[in-house]
């Protein structure tokens, strides 16, 4: 074992990938000269050069075509996106090209190919800067959606989604880009879709992903101190989803608190709740309560930033209401 | 013509707007080390003769519409320090109520359309605010602002076309300050001369010397004119320079420090700074005891931030939607 950031162990993904295979290649936003808007690709340029790590234009639209267009024709490129909200200005190629070119030319052209980037809020951004497209994209049939929550998962499931022929979308955090965590020293790959239950626990399951995973530790240091001993779920991939893992700890603890910063409507937290009902309905002990950002855009105050994200509190009190403790 | 346009008024009117914006982003970048401000802060320190030449061409009906640099046309518009101060610090008497922060400065009653975030999102938008204000038969225009690096976006090309062939009264000022985060035009783009792309339209276009009032004025008026006229769009390319880094965690190593001292030579408030003494238009002294009540002025609006209130959480579900709403509460 040794320990890194989160950024460093995305670094090491894409250049043990692009050690091994001359197809694969970086492009985006400040990616090469500047080393990356948040330093993931620090040194990368000195590396592989300017034919493989490629800075472009502020063109979202423009370089993400053509990113699936070199997909297409035999290449496995990796697009930045400096943060997934630029992500909205090239989503037309991601859902209309990248996402369908599988099925629309009947597997004549497939693309290998990973977007990825920041997600979600990073402090006082504002309402442009602070949003989760995650259920957007796991919307969509014929992509592929990852959101770690540490650098260990980073690394192996972003060597997974390099080497997956289909389209990847991988979403990382601005505020855990200097997370440290420990992570194998040899060669590893962690396989896309598999849940990971972080800790066992009899009285609640609380299930989550990406960034919101550190609000839940925070909650489960405080839930320990009433006594709850929470089964905690780190679905790792939104799409697909590993329901086995979660109805099988729904099974166990007979209840559910799903934690998500997206807004509520038509969220992953619906979908996971539908899924528990349909196959765990006799097993539940009470409504599955959610966690997520208010429905409403993001302010910039931070009173009002305070009031819109997931907290450590409310997480608590949803427990309290699936337990009957409240 | 211009020669005698350009009078005593025109002059200290230039060096109180740009002293103010220059002051008021020193202070912002102080504020911001002490942690008072938050989030991204984008200071517009060597890019004022843009907003001021622009300001003394256009009247206070015509609109304005910028990206996220954007303390500066606030405050140029004629938001108050205050408003614009305590929006900064998250307050409940920001202009937009601590909602929108550094990037999103709005004002209505002073025909500001905003600061935006998306790069070149506000480019399709400022076309718009200029087709309203033909379709309502008004002689009106928009100046809409964007940077070197929005020229990149897909919208300004889409807006460009419409812009020409709907006659749109609507200005637009590409802010070339060389840069668009760390990334040189030159890097960009094999069209170094960036209003040449105007040309792909039809577009009158035109290269403006940014680092001079006088030069942004002849420009802006003659853009306006055509506007107002009905003659359509005109495309400006203000070549300009940002002092400090993109953003408050930009430590700016692309570039060098002789270009910076090339520019700064050339510091817009010190050439109309020499205009006014050297034509007898005002004393050195009377300048200062201008900067010094300029430097009140921003004094006292931190004060004001300071003493002002956060919004209450309530303040969430406000401004969303027009009229009730029925939000999702779990
Ligand atoms: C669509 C989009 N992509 C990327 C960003 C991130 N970003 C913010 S400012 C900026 C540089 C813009 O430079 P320029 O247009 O020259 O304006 P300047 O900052 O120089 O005023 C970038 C890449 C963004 N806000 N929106
Ligand atoms: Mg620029």
């Amino acid at each position: 074992m040794k320990t890194v950031q989160f950024r460093e162990a995305l670094r090491e993904a894409m250049e043990e990938e692009m050690r091994q295979d001359e197809r694969v290649f970086l492009m985006g936003e400040e990616v090469a000269e500047y080393n990356g808007a948040y330093k993931v690709s620090q040194g990368m340029l000195d590396e592989f050069g300017a034919k493989r790590v490629i800075d472009t234009p502020i063109a979202e639209l423009g370089f993400a075509g053509i990113a699936v267009g070199a997909a297409m024709n035999g290449l496995r490129p990796i697009v930045e996106f400096m943060t997934f909200n630029f992500s909205l200005v090239a989503i037309d190629q991601v859902i209309n090209s990248a996402a369908k070119m599988n099925s629309m030319s009947g597997g004549h052209f497939t693309c290998p190919m990973v977007f990825r980037g920041p997600t979600g809020s990073a402090g006082q951004l504002g309402a442009q800067h602070s949003q989760n497209f995650e259920n957007w994209y796991a919307n969509t049939p014929g992509l592929k959606v990852v959101v770690p929550s540490n650098p260990a998962d980073a690394k192996g499931l972003l060597k997974s989604s390099i080497r997956d022929e289909n389209p990847v979308i991988f979403m990382e955090s601005e505020q855990m880009y200097g997370l440290k965590g420990d992570i194998p020293e040899g060669e590893y790959t962690i396989p896309i879709g598999l849940a990971d239950v972080v800790q066992q626990g009899e009285d609640v399951t609380i299930v989550s992903f990406g960034k919101m995973m550190r609000i839940v530790e925070g909650a489960d240091k405080a839930l320990r101190e009433k006594g709850i001993n929470a089964e905690i779920i780190d679905l790792r991939t939104v799409r697909p989803i590993d329901y086995d893992t979660l109805i099988r700890s729904v099974q166990k603890t007979n209840r559910m608190v799903v934690v998500e910063e997206a807004w509520p409507l038509a969220s992953i937290s619906s979908e996971l709740a539908f899924m528990v009902q349909k196959r765990a309905f006799d097993h539940l002990d009470a409504p599955v309560v959610r966690v997520t950002s208010r429905d409403v855009p993001l302010p910039y105050a931070p009173t009002l930033v305070d009031a819109y994200l997931p907290s450590v509190q409310r997480i608590v009190e949803a427990v309290d209401q699936v337990t009957y403790r409240g | 013509m211009a020669k005698i346009k350009f009078n005593k008024e025109t002059y200290l009117r230039w060096f109180e707007l740009m002293m103010l914006i220059r002051r008021f982003e020193e202070k912002s970048a102080q504020l911001y080390g002490q942690q008072k401000i938050r989030g991204f802060c984008h200071l517009c320190i060597g890019q004022e003769a843009v907003i001021a030449g622009t300001m003394s061409a256009i009247t206070k009906d015509d609109n304005i519409i910028t990206a996220y640099r954007d303390h500066g046309h606030a405050l140029a518009c004629g938001l108050s320090a205050n408003s614009v101060m305590a929006e900064l610090f998250g307050k409940e008497t920001g202009c937009t109520k601590g909602k929108g922060g550094s990037m999103h400065m709005f004002s209505k009653e002073h025909n500001f359309f905003g600061g935006h975030g998306i790069v070149g999102g506000q480019i399709p938008l400022g076309a718009g605010i200029a087709l309203a204000e033909q379709y309502n038969g008004t002689d009106n225009i928009c100046v809409c602002f964007l940077g070197d690096g929005a020229v990149r976006q897909g919208a300004l090309h889409e807006t460009f076309n419409m812009a020409m062939l709907w006659n749109l009264p609507v200005v637009f000022v590409c802010e070339n300050n060389e840069y668009a985060m760390g990334t040189s035009v030159e890097r960009t783009t094999n069209v170094l001369d960036i209003y040449k792309i105007g040309a792909a339209y039809d577009m009158p276009s035109e290269q403006v010397d940014g680092m001079s009032c006088e030069a942004v004025h002849e420009s802006m008026e003659k853009a306006v004119a055509r506007a107002r006229k009905g003659d359509g769009p005109t495309f400006l390319e203000i070549k300009t320079y940002r002092y400090r880094g993109h953003s408050m965690s930009d430590p700016a190593k692309y570039r060098t420090k002789e270009e910076l001292e090339t520019y700064k030579n050339l510091d817009p408030i010190e050439q109309v700074r020499k205009t006014l003494i050297s034509k007898k238009w005002a004393t050195a002294k009377a300048l200062e005891e201008m900067e010094e009540r300029i430097e009140n002025e921003v004094a006292e609006s931190v004060e004001f931030a300071e003493n002002s209130p956060y919004p209450d959480a309530s303040e969430l579900y406000e401004d969303v939607y027009v009229g009730d709403y029925p939000y999702l509460t779990e």
